[in-house]
């Protein structure tokens, strides 16, 4: 992937860049544009760090109004624009391009409306992830879906990824909590999906946007769910002697009707670097640790908590303490929240993986992990979302050394292709973005690819908006549209009929 | 006339290939329990799903479960209920309104009408448990999307576009489900005789509290009477439904009832006798009658629905009732005229959403739009995506909107645009 092919930059464009620059100012005045090289170069990356790109010019709008014109301008003059929240993607969704406007969300940072009644925020789109919560708690309230980068990335990027974190198995991903969005088309037309109800009519187009990568259109407007703080949460951390027994524990606990606030795996490699980075106690002879976290009403957490206990119990947990206070709650979770830093002290450089499996296949793929690890030279730690199978596998590399982010990214393609084997799928909830978008075909058919790219066409028919990004090769939108049947030459084989 | 059924995917494939080739179009049919909804269909042949069934894969420690399409809805329920495990989004039941049998429909027309119940306020409609979807589109070729697994941010999410497209983008052929833990407890909390403005602020209340309130409904008086056979008299009735493990149920109904114990008489209803009401209440019992008289279907703000309510009883006879917490309105017309631009006017007016008619005489159905009306920017976003699966309009063919060739959603006319 290092020899990542992005789309060939249209001479037409970058010969007019000047004339682009100064349309752009008459578009958004102000400090809005950034064209001088070294303050772009804040821009040249997302959290996907290994690509860098500086863009043709930075816009940073401040209206709906100055986003489609910008969007329009530009699809009428065959531009490509890529948009961007907080940069905070893990898989290059945000990567420019050198011949395409880079649209920053970053100033859409205001929130709307807050409706405790109907219990939805209204928020633009560059208010953070944690900002929501923290507009509505005085009240008792947040936000649910938590991804770990809460506190910089943007509600508008959390749409574009569909992004979940630790408490996403029983409380839902960002699709299950955004009830409407207004979005800007590449041809600068406005529109409105969903609003302050549920399950707005016609076709499920909020559904589609969400986790579309910025393929599709700009979101300029976000309505978001709000939900009532649980009463109370406590936390259990429980060892097993081998990670059949700890996946085996997971399933116990889903069997008897519990799910869990939070559920989360580490293996033996990201338990040590957690342990010897931030001393919380974890056991250090067990090949797998679990933490299982309970919330809601007390009565119900102390229920539970004794449930669980006793199935970690019957699965041969060697360890398994309860948090009795609030502090020992955080205190379990601080080494599975500092695994990545952790990670980062043994090694000079990690690179994150994000596929997810069918749970029952944790173990196989625990060890086909581990032969890929000798197989590559490289090693490899494990966190693991484990209600919901999505894994993080962490592969330590040196970028330094010639050769080892490639043989990184190989390692990292071989587990993907390994979770696709197992039925699992490339990413849980990183994104496809550049990172992983040759890998698509082992997952999808070109019939399938092809299908998705139709939709594409439908928002977006001359794939000006974020290209190079989530299809490994695109095609043009009236050669996808073509059809091949012709009459009377169909197989017709005997259908039965009455 | 031509009644294809087809038992296997391929034999859907190879009939799909067929109707694109001569360019005509099908109807897309389960149990035909739904078939009462939309504009009346002309169509010259039928793809009957109903043979095309069985689940394939259900592993209840993974929370999933694969079928084909055209399994009966009540199979998976019955296996999922011997294994303490439900569709936690409650799919309705619309058979009784529209005159048909209880107990049909099939596992693709859950998804192909993105089916809920009143659970949906807590636990989401079929969109938020669909995990994967093998159609075939309108260009008679077989594509897939999404997997078995819960968290997969893999491409565009096709699963959900399919929810709520009434058999107008694709057919589907198999179809994966996340299904969840059934409840061990549930109890109800009935508050009697509130008006609607009261009730509405009662729920608010309860669901803006820490006690997990899964479900909130309000029957006005004399529809109360309806469901569960009549067991709640014909006093308005609030109900506030509690589940869960039962010392947790226990706990959270006793907050309720310290939090709402001004509001008015308190009933605590357990068990089946919950069940069945809330099945009632799912399934609009208070309205199926056998008559045709117009019932509407009405998403909006939860907070605002008894006051677009209030409006428009005073131009209209209606009858109605609250899920949702409100933000589900079911609604009868009295006089038999659906009355249409008065009531989507009144939407409008209180913070926008959608309304559809669901039951409706033929006549109504073909005069009436029967889905909400969208501003021409989506509607023709809408039909680019349509002719993107199904280019030669041979699925459904105007059962969401007037047109031969369009299948897509009417275009709101000038000034009605939100």
């Amino acid at each position: 992937m290092s020899g990542l092919a992005m789309p060939k930059p249209d001479d037409a464009t970058m010969r007019r860049r000047d004339e682009i620059v100064a349309d752009m100012r008459i578009i958004v005045p102000g400090e809005g544009v950034v064209d001088a090289a070294n303050a772009m170069r804040a821009f040249e990356s997302d959290g996907l760090t290994a690509y860098r790109q500086l863009p043709l010019v930075v816009v940073l709008p401040e209206t709906v109004a100055q986003v489609s014109r910008v969007l329009k301008y530009c699809n009428d003059r065959n531009i490509r624009v890529v948009p961007r929240g907080s940069g905070t993607s893990l898989s290059g969704g945000a990567l420019p391009l050198e011949d395409a406007v880079l649209l920053v969300m970053s100033r859409f940072n205001r929130i709307l409306a807050i409706d405790f009644p109907n219990r939805i925020v209204v928020a633009q789109p560059g208010v953070t992830n944690l900002g929501i919560t923290s507009a509505v708690e005085q009240e008792g309230f947040y936000y649910a879906p938590d991804p770990s980068s809460q506190i910089a990335c943007s509600i508008g990027g959390n749409v574009a990824e569909n992004s979940g974190g630790v408490h996403c198995l029983k409380y839902g991903l960002t699709a299950n909590n955004v009830l409407g969005i207004e979005m800007v088309l590449m041809n600068g037309e406005v529109v409105r999906l969903g609003g302050s109800h549920l399950d707005a009519e016609g076709y499920d187009l909020l559904g589609v946007m969400t986790g579309s990568e910025g393929l599709l259109g700009v979101v300029t407007e976000v309505t978001v769910r709000i939900l009532k703080k649980p009463e109370t949460a406590r936390a259990l951390l429980i060892g097993f002697p081998t990670s059949e027994q700890g996946g085996q524990c997971v399933a116990d606990i889903i069997g008897a009707g519990i799910i869990p606030g939070g559920m989360e795996m580490m293996d033996r490699p990201a338990i040590h670097a957690a342990e010897d980075f931030v001393h919380a106690g974890y056991p250090l002879d067990v090949e797998a640790l679990l933490i299982v976290e309970l919330d809601g009403p007390g009565v119900e957490v102390d229920h539970l908590i004794t449930a669980v206990e006793a199935i970690a119990i019957g699965n041969g947990s060697t360890t398994c303490r309860i948090s009795q206070s609030e502090q020992e709650r955080l205190s379990f979770w601080a080494g599975r929240k500092a695994a990545f830093p952790a990670v980062g002290r043994i090694s000079p450089d990690y690179y994150c993986m994000d596929g997810t499996i069918p749970r029952k296949e944790l173990p196989r793929v625990l060890a086909g992990m581990r032969e890929l690890s000798a197989k590559y030279g490289l090693g490899v730690a494990n966190v693991f979302h484990a209600g919901d199978g999505n894994l993080h596998p962490l592969i330590l590399y040196d970028a330094n050394v010639p050769g080892e982010l490639d043989k990184a990214e190989s390692f990292g393609a071989d587990i993907l292709r390994l979770c696709v084997k197992v039925g699992g799928v490339l990413t849980g909830e990183h994104g496809v973005g550049v990172e992983k978008r040759d890998l698509m075909p082992e997952m999808f058919s070109q019939v399938d690819l092809d299908q998705q790219m139709r939709v594409k066409c439908a928002f977006d028919p001359n794939h000006l908006l974020n290209p190079g990004k989530v299809f490994p090769q695109l095609r043009r939108c009236a050669e996808l549209g073509r059809m091949h049947v012709h009459r009377g030459q169909v197989a017709f084989p005997d259908i039965p009929r009455f | 006339m031509t009644t294809f059924t087809p038992t296997t995917s391929e034999e859907v494939l190879s009939t799909v290939a067929w109707a694109v080739a001569e360019g005509s179009p099908l109807e897309i049919l389960g149990h035909g329990s739904k078939r009462g909804i939309g504009r009346p269909l002309q169509t010259e042949h039928t793809l009957d799903l109903s043979k095309l069934t069985g689940v394939t894969l259900y592993e209840p420690a993974e929370l999933v479960l694969s079928a084909k399409a055209g399994t009966p809805l009540a199979e998976i329920e019955k296996l999922l209920a011997e294994n303490g495990q439900q569709l936690a989004f409650e799919p309705m039941d619309y058979g009784p309104l529209l005159g048909g049998e209880p107990g049909k429909g099939t596992i693709g027309g859950v998804l192909g009408a993105n089916l809920s119940g009143p659970r949906r306020l807590k636990a989401g409609a079929a969109r938020d448990h669909i995990l994967g979807i093998n159609v075939v589109s309108g260009r008679g070729e077989p594509f897939k999307s999404g997997g078995r697994v819960v968290k997969n941010v893999t491409g565009y999410d096709m699963s959900k576009l399919m929810a709520n497209s009434w058999g107008t983008l694709a057919v589907f052929t198999d179809v994966t489900f996340k299904v969840l833990p059934a409840a061990e407890t549930e109890v109800t909390l009935a508050l009697r005789g509130l008006l609607d403005d009261a009730a509405a602020s009662a729920m608010a209340l309860a669901l803006g509290s820490s006690a997990e309130v899964s479900s909130a409904a309000h029957l006005p008086e004399r529809v109360a009477t309806r469901v569960a056979g009549g067991a709640l008299g014909s006093e308005a009735a609030t109900l506030l439904r509690v589940e869960g493990f039962g010392p947790s149920v226990a706990y959270r109904i006793a907050a309720l009832k310290t939090l709402l114990g001004k509001a008015g008489p308190l009933e605590e209803i357990a068990g089946e006798a919950s069940q069945l009401m809330w099945r009632d209440v799912r399934d609009i019992k208070p309205f199926a009658d056998g008559s045709e008289k117009p019932v509407w279907r009405v998403s909006m703000a939860p907070f605002h629905a008894h006051q677009m309510v209030l409006t428009l009883r005073m131009q209209a006879a209606v009858s109605a009732f609250y899920d949702w917490q409100g933000g589900l309105v079911w609604l009868r017309m009295e006089e038999g005229d659906p009355e249409a631009a008065l009531l989507r006017g009144l939407l409008r007016k209180h913070g926008g959403g959608h309304a559809t008619l669901v039951r409706a005489a033929p006549a109504h159905r073909a005069a009436v739009p029967v889905f909400e009306p969208q501003p021409p920017p989506l509607a023709a976003l809408s039909a680019r995506l349509k002719a993107e699966f199904d280019p030669k309009a041979i699925f459904n063919p105007g059962r969401m909107a007037p047109g031969a060739g369009s299948a897509t959603l009417g275009v709101a006319t000038e000034g009605s645009a939100p």
